[in-house]
């Protein structure tokens, strides 16, 4: 049961709207950073997590102290208190996907053995850059924390939690803000990121256990499985009945985006953009609306490509009848894959909220 | 009676053709007339293929029309009792010991769906976790990641929910499933299973006892949740030939268990890129195309690693025109590019000279990008909760429509 703000639902539309409009070969990135900016706006606040804590009825315990952007800092305001303190860390892979590290102040973590037990190889981690903290996690500088994991554009994001949690009678955390510390312990953190639909799990991160042919990744199971936020519903001009052999190449009949795709890419004159909204993995919604946009998008790039001035002059009168039957022998499949991609989500979304359904009061 | 392939029996020269091995008679080519007369199946001819358009109204799978699947048993039985009215359900599987699909590991998917939809009939699809937990000695946990991941990708080709349901061994074997198994464990004796599959003393005793797993998913009551009351009901299993060695020993036990014999239609093995003697492994990621590929990893693989028939020089080229036999773009457009015409028109052209290999190449690798781009999409819209609809082991009533 996630809180969203009114507001973020409007926020989303704006950008769909004013993006099918700019109907310029855009760059994926400014695409990227003027959705997560609209959507930006409407990140989690602090008294809104406090506010939620409280209505699942989570003990915790607030302070509020100056600012602080670091551990050493914050141990200067609540470092007495009992609890111990936590150091959070914000991680990208080189396949730009996301990683919160929330792990006890004093337990080492080793970027390296961390990166191959996740089955990235040696070098496989970084520290993730200034701005994502911003457009992914929504927090401020210094103020990295698993709650961050609340807002939908960390949707995406793995979160890793120290077993040493466990072990504490509470531990603190950022709430969303740098100028508080929250106490509480692993199972009210546990309470909450389940009633976000996290299922919360704890890990040794002092383990350096072999990674090889014979002894797989242990943390593999942790790497996000789905590409991030925008890629995939956007257009491609079907390619299947052009014979003609045309020197751009695959790359430009086939542009869909990726995530993978992440640099200007020159080609994509025949692909439109889909707002961040379509791309979200779990519980997304079976949206007919932009269902039958696809559609009329693709057979409306059909019908454009079969109507020029030689099929005029080849048809001439019968251009309809010729045109229509072309329409229908291409996209057939194709809009029958598509229809059966929505109708699996449907009914996804149906089980989930049946298996959820509360049995009839008699 | 049909024939029980012993493996004991097998010359040192002749080829190879199980579950865990496949190779060629001295590094040549699979001989596969030689291998449907071994196994004793049947051939798959053109009468089929118009039969199967009759009854469907709707023109036959690329894969029937150039002779992918080209083996079957009994598949006549299946059609002659559909004409008459009888349903009857789909079976196919895979074992999840890599998260890495390629196109070879689509093609009994894609076809399974194209029956699906063309007979209107459900599907079970088996992931054999605990196969690949014993055999490749992953630990359970793994498997079951590997299971739930590859089942992203099988989705992907496009099943409808209403009608399939996917399992896995960990999960679901109990109950129905595992009397079926004892019954059938009960009708084939050690000596058997050791001359079917070739196991020896060294072999831990979770191998000796797998077959039953992977053969009873062909009887309707193993699944009671989707079958019960329809003992009658036929099973179609659509695989690749190596699998003919399971439902071989699964056809001698049903009567005596009183079951219907499952049906096979079966497919040739995808070459690798390197051609039909190479072989396609996960360790070399040339070898194949997967389905993770991105559209510059696909031209380059294409460009680069796939095994021509096409002369050293142009001038060669133009006059003897190219292999048709080994070229690999060849081979694999005639999987995957629907229109026959074009593919003849390209076969002629190239077999004759007059198109250069980089054509041919270029025209497949535009064909690959838009599979993999269809079939990327389609992945990305698979999320955590479709799987669990899709495993959950809950009624389909709409199984037949």
């Amino acid at each position: 049961m996630q809180l969203k703000s009114l507001t973020s639902g409007k926020a989303h539309e704006t950008s769909f709207h004013s993006s099918r409009y700019l109907q310029l070969p855009l760059f994926l990135p400014f695409i990227s950073a003027l959705t997560q900016k609209l959507t930006g706006t409407m990140g989690y606040s602090k008294d809104q997590l406090l506010a939620r804590l409280k209505e699942l009825q989570i003990e915790f315990s607030q302070y509020e102290h100056p600012v602080v952007l670091t551990v050493e800092a914050q141990a200067k305001y609540v470092g007495n208190l009992g609890g111990a303190l936590s150091k959070n860390l914000f991680l990208k892979d080189k396949k730009h996907r996301y990683y919160v590290v929330s792990a006890l102040a004093d337990t080492k973590v080793d970027l390296k053995v961390l990166s191959q037990r996740l089955g990235l190889g040696k070098g496989g981690l970084r520290m993730a850059p200034e701005e994502a903290l911003g457009e992914i996690l929504q927090v401020p500088l210094g103020c990295v924390t698993p709650f961050a994991v609340v807002n939908e554009s960390a949707r995406h994001v793995s979160l890793l939690l120290d077993q040493g949690f466990k072990n504490q009678e509470c531990c603190f955390f950022h709430p969303l803000a740098n100028d508080m510390s929250i106490s509480l312990n692993a199972h009210g953190l546990d309470k909450f990121l389940k009633s976000i639909g996290r299922n919360p799990s704890y890990i040794d991160l002092e383990a350096n256990p072999p990674v090889g042919k014979d002894q797989p990744p242990d943390l593999a199971a942790y790497v996000p499985s789905d590409s991030p936020v925008l890629s995939d519903l956007s257009e491609k001009a079907p390619s299947s009945q052009d014979s003609t052999g045309d020197s751009v190449g695959a790359a430009t009949k086939t542009a869909a985006f990726t995530a993978k795709a992440i640099k200007p890419s020159g080609n994509a004159k025949n692909v439109k953009e889909k707002s961040a909204d379509s791309a979200r993995p779990s519980i997304p919604a079976a949206d007919a609306g932009k269902f039958v946009e696809e559609l009329l998008d693709r057979a409306s790039a059909l019908l454009l490509s079969e109507i020029s001035e030689d099929s005029i002059k080849q048809h001439g009168g019968q251009l309809g009848a010729e045109v229509a039957n072309n329409v229908k022998k291409c996209l057939r499949e194709d809009l029958k894959n598509l229809a059966t991609i929505f109708k699996n989500t449907a009914y996804t979304e149906g089980f989930y909220a049946g298996t959820r359904c509360q049995p009839r009061r008699l | 009676m049909e024939k029980i392939e012993d493996k004991n029996q097998q010359p040192e020269e002749e080829q190879v053709v199980n579950p865990w091995e496949v190779s060629a008679k001295d590094g040549g080519k699979i001989d596969y007339d030689k291998l449907i007369d071994k196994f004793g199946c049947q051939r798959l001819d053109q009468p089929f293929v118009d039969r199967v358009q009759r009854l469907t109204s709707r023109p036959p799978h690329v894969f029937l029309r150039r002779g992918v699947f080209f083996a079957h048993r009994d598949f006549n039985d299946i059609l002659d009792a559909y004409e008459r009215g009888e349903k009857f359900y789909l079976y196919t599987g895979r074992g999840p010991s890599s998260e890495a699909l390629h196109l070879g590991h689509l093609i009994p998917f894609m076809f399974t769906k194209y029956l699906q939809d063309a007979f209107k009939v459900p599907l079970v699809i088996q992931l054999t976790d605990d196969e690949k937990c014993m055999w490749k000695n992953l630990s359970v946990e793994e498997s079951q990641r590997l299971a739930r991941e590859n089942a992203k990708d099988i989705i992907a080709c496009g099943f409808d929910i209403s009608k399939t349901f996917i399992f896995s061994d960990f999960d679901y074997v109990g109950g129905a499933f595992y009397k079926n198994m004892v019954k059938v464990a009960k009708c084939v004796t050690y000596n058997k299973v050791v001359g079917i599959f070739g196991f020896t003393g060294e072999d831990h005793i979770g191998k000796v006892s797998f077959p039953p797993v992977q053969a009873v998913p062909s009887f309707p009551s193993s699944f009671p949740h989707l079958f019960s009351g329809k003992d009658y009901l036929r099973c179609l299993i659509p695989c690749a030939i190596d699998q003919d060695p399971y439902f071989r020993m699964t056809r001698d036990v049903a009567p005596r268990i009183g079951y219907h014999k499952p049906a096979l239609i079966e497919s040739l093995f995808f070459p690798a890129l390197q051609g039909e003697n190479g072989k396609m492994s996960a360790s070399d990621p040339n070898s194949a195309i997967y389905v993770t590929d991105s559209a510059k990893d696909i031209k380059y693989k294409v460009n680069k690693h796939a095994f021509t028939g096409g002369q050293e020089s142009i001038e060669k080229h133009r006059q003897y025109g190219a292999n048709l036999e080994v070229d690999i773009p060849i081979k694999y457009l005639s999987f995957f590019l629907e229109d026959d015409a074009e593919l003849e028109h390209i076969k002629k052209e190239y077999g004759a000279g007059r198109m250069l290999t980089g054509e041919v190449k270029k025209r497949l690798t535009e064909v690959l990008t838009e599979l993999v781009e269809r079939h990327r999409r389609a992945r990305a819209a698979v999320t955590d909760e479709m799987v669990d609809a899709f495993m959950a082991v809950r009624p389909l009533p709409n199984m037949f429509d």
